[in-house]
């Protein structure tokens, strides 16, 4: 019994050695190091965990295909569980080993992050989240939501819609109801539905749901009692099968029901299969895409070498390729400062700055990459940050999603006096001075 | 041998009656202050700072405050997560609106602001004990949920409902490095552990402490259960107020509602039970063993599994990060029910009768 403190001592002793030696020691040469901020348990592990797998699998794909110009990708991932303080606690445990960018998945942490990144010097990617107006590039300095945030998709949403009823003229009078995550995340298309709502002359009815999402019924209620025309579910994990369920019960045509991105994938309808026949979301670009060049590449250089993340069934389903692409993304962002400040170099923070701010996504590029017919050329600048704003619409007819709309892009016309007037109140909130163009040079 | 009050002789009732009565205790109080202000500064990373440190430093804070409710008063509370809630958007108000706020001021308004809504939450006190009052004051925390959620005046208007500052600074400095914050917190922390530790041991905290152990027996005496009760929610929700202000000032930098969950009252409770109830020292156990031991765990195991040559997926690592959590808690309060701060006074105890314990 004697030696039970010393054990404990030195159990605590090697726990704080642990903890100081998460030390800058990584910085060895020819190393690019990516933090992996992911969600693999909790209430939004069935989304969380494909996605990770997607960026983790593509990030050891481009060590298979032989690193980025000779420069080796090393990567840490850390368990945020969706909760905004343990993802800052992430951020900053492995902002010290010297991260290339950091992608918070979680429009909480987003916000958070934003206020960080600038004095840290590293950019925040957020491929189709996080807030919108920070497409915004003079004000948003270091924020890239490159290929489309919320205002995007909402606005791809009610275009398709507009193109069900014949003409966008057609939606006067219509009611359309958006059952929404009672978070950040939920809220951020609201200001732009709006905005449409006034200009087209529909009525917006708003039916929040609280987080995770479990217990509807009171919404769906709602939802029985005012009838809309069209439902758009605002949800994440949980919840949104838990929607469709309760939409089944309620009776509600799936077909009318148009969901986001995060609310279009494998995870959200299989539990329900038929009862979600019908159901529509939006996608950023792709949707599962596993006749992709992308899938094959990575099932024979990655998953044959049992080097996989997840199950190998999983590989190119909607969620996982999310995850590809986000990290293809930023690995492009790194290789297009290479091109300015010197191939086969590690590049900080501020260099991957610059490259994901002149990112130049060519078809040819994509081709390349295996993301043909997945996804469409992006180029950003420094005034815009978002690059592309195309969407499609997906339909899950009970055991997989088809495309069933042409591409659609956001109108540039709504959304871009938006992202301005609400990034100007941003920076006169902050008391930022917008970017100069001499600065958008340099 | 070196802690014995022998020889340390009182003559006068001030100096029997002061915080530290033993000589060794005020060199060691001293001796702790001059690390944290002087030595940690220099030696700790960026990460432990950011990470570490400062919640640590912003949740004893918080524990201080429930202690002072549940530990000394015995008023159970699970509404410790909408006080903070409610000192943070109080906070944020006062800063945002009025224009040249400086910080100070604004989280000390943030605090009021928590107390008024803490006594007004408090009143079920005096009707409702036990586990009553804990159902009573979960209320509040479902209130503040709602308020921040759907009464848009309070975020300003923001349409994703998330609220941010920037620019902090204090007497003309900016808080921006993390030595600078860290310090900051230091000292609040330092200040208003003090004026608590001084409260408690007054008049006014022997009165919740005879509520607690027996309200029938206090009222007879002359103690005004609901002078002493309201009193110790309008102190208690002060100080958690404050660290509310201060967990989304300092820490998260932009925060929604959700930052302050339930959840947050669930591990206040916890961080003062286990930290020990009624001991303002258990509150930075407490804290401590809720804050540090998750993250500690989660990047120890990795190194430990690495040792043994096994890798473990990141979820693997986050799940048995949870279960040796929940095995030590349990662990803990089987082996001392009294919380951390009752090992660590019992310590005090052999230590005065070194080398011959008993």
């Amino acid at each position: 019994m004697k030696l039970k403190p010393l054990a404990s001592v030195a159990l605590a002793i090697a726990a704080a050695a642990a903890l100081l030696g998460t030390g800058p020691a990584f910085a060895q040469a020819k190393e690019q190091f990516i933090p992996v901020l992911s969600y693999r348990t909790g209430a939004y592990a069935p989304n969380g965990a494909p996605w990770a797998n997607g960026f983790v699998d593509y990030l050891k794909l481009v060590n298979a295909r032989g690193g980025l110009n000779g420069v080796k990708l090393t990567f840490e991932e850390c368990e945020t569980g969706y909760d905004t303080a343990r993802s800052v606690e992430c951020y900053e445990r492995l902002k010290s080993k010297g991260a290339s960018f950091v992608q918070p998945l979680s429009t909480g942490a987003t916000f958070a992050i934003t206020e960080k990144a600038p004095a840290d010097k590293i950019p925040v990617v957020t491929i189709g989240y996080g807030r919108s107006e920070s497409a915004d590039g003079t004000v948003f300095k270091w924020n890239f939501p490159i290929a489309g945030t919320y205002w995007v998709a909402s606005d791809a949403i009610v275009q398709a819609i507009g193109k069900k009823e014949g003409g966008l003229d057609k939606l006067k009078g219509k009611k359309i109801a958006l059952v929404y995550h009672d978070s950040p995340y939920g809220k951020e298309p609201i200001p732009l539905l709006q905005e449409r709502s006034k200009q087209l002359g529909f009525e917006l009815q708003l039916l929040p749901v609280n987080a995770p999402g479990v217990e509807q019924k009171a919404t769906w209620l709602q939802v029985r009692q005012n009838r809309p025309d069209y439902v758009l579910l605002w949800g994440w994990g949980v919840m949104n099968s838990t929607a469709l369920k309760e939409a089944q019960a309620t009776g509600y045509p799936r077909e009318k029901m148009y969901g986001v991105w995060w609310a279009g994938a494998e995870p959200d309808v299989k539990d329900v299969g038929d009862g979600a026949k019908g159901y529509n979301a939006v996608t950023m670009q792709h949707g599962a895409e596993p006749q992709s060049k992308l899938v094959k590449d990575v099932l024979a250089m990655v998953y044959e070498k049992g080097q996989g993340t997840g199950p190998k069934a999983d590989v190119g389903q909607v969620l996982y390729m999310r995850g590809a692409m986000s990290a293809m993304i930023g690995i492009e962002g790194i290789r297009s400062a290479q091109e300015r400040f010197g191939k086969g170099k590690v590049m900080t923070g501020e260099q991957v700055r610059w490259g994901l701010e002149n990112l130049n996504l060519t078809q040819a590029k994509l081709d390349a990459l295996g993301f043909a017919g997945v996804m469409r050329p992006i180029s950003t600048s420094c005034v815009d940050h978002m690059g592309a704003s195309w969407a499609r619409i997906h339909t899950w007819d009970g055991g997989k999603w088809n495309f069933t709309s042409d591409w659609l892009q956001g109108d540039e016309q709504v959304i871009k006096p938006m992202v301005r007037s609400t990034a100007a109140k941003y920076a006169s909130e902050k008391k930022l001075t917008p970017r100069t163009p001499e600065d958008c040079q340099s | 041998m070196l802690y014995r009050e022998n020889g340390q002789f009182k003559s006068t009732y001030r100096a029997d009656q002061q915080v530290f009565p033993i000589r060794q205790d005020r060199i060691f109080v001293i001796a702790v202050l001059a690390f944290a202000f002087l030595a940690v500064p220099m030696l700790a990373s960026d990460y432990l700072f950011r990470a570490i440190l400062i919640p640590f430093l912003i949740f004893s804070l918080a524990a201080v405050g429930v202690n002072i409710l549940v530990g000394y008063c015995g008023q159970i509370s699970l509404g410790s997560g909408a006080f903070m809630a409610v000192g943070a958007y109080g906070a944020y108000n006062f800063f945002v609106r009025i224009p040249g706020m400086p910080l100070v001021p604004a989280l000390i308004l943030g605090g009021l602001c928590a107390t008024a809504f803490g006594v007004l939450f408090g009143l079920p006190s005096l009707r409702v004990r036990g586990l009553y009052l804990a159902v009573a004051t979960l209320a509040a925390q479902f209130f503040a949920d709602w308020m921040f959620l759907r009464i848009k005046w309070f975020t300003l208007d923001t349409p994703s409902g998330s609220v941010a500052v920037s620019n902090l600074q204090v007497f003309g400095l900016p808080l921006e490095s993390a030595v600078s914050k860290y310090l900051f917190c230091l000292a609040v922390l330092v200040i208003i552990a003090m004026l608590a530790k001084n409260l408690v041991r007054g008049a006014i905290g022997r009165e919740w402490m005879a509520i607690r152990d027996m309200d029938v027996a206090a009222a007879v005496i002359g103690i005004r259960p609901m002078y002493a009760k309201l009193s110790a929610f309008a102190v208690s929700s002060f100080i958690i107020g404050v660290a509310g202000a201060l967990w989304a000032f300092i820490y998260l930098g932009a925060w929604e509602p959700s930052a302050f969950s339930v959840d947050y009252s669930f591990r206040l409770l916890f961080m003062v039970i286990i930290g020990g109830l009624g001991s303002i020292m258990g509150s930075f156990f407490g804290a401590a063993f809720i804050v540090v031991l998750p993250i500690a765990l989660n990047q120890f195991l990795p190194v430990l599994a690495g040792a043994f040559g096994l890798q473990i997926s990141t979820a693997g690592i986050s799940h048995a990060e949870l279960m040796i959590f929940g095995a030590l808690i349990v662990w803990f309060l089987i082996v001392e029910p009294h919380g951390l701060a009752r090992l660590w006074s019992t310590a005090k105890q052999k230590l005065q009768l070194w080398p011959f314990p008993h």
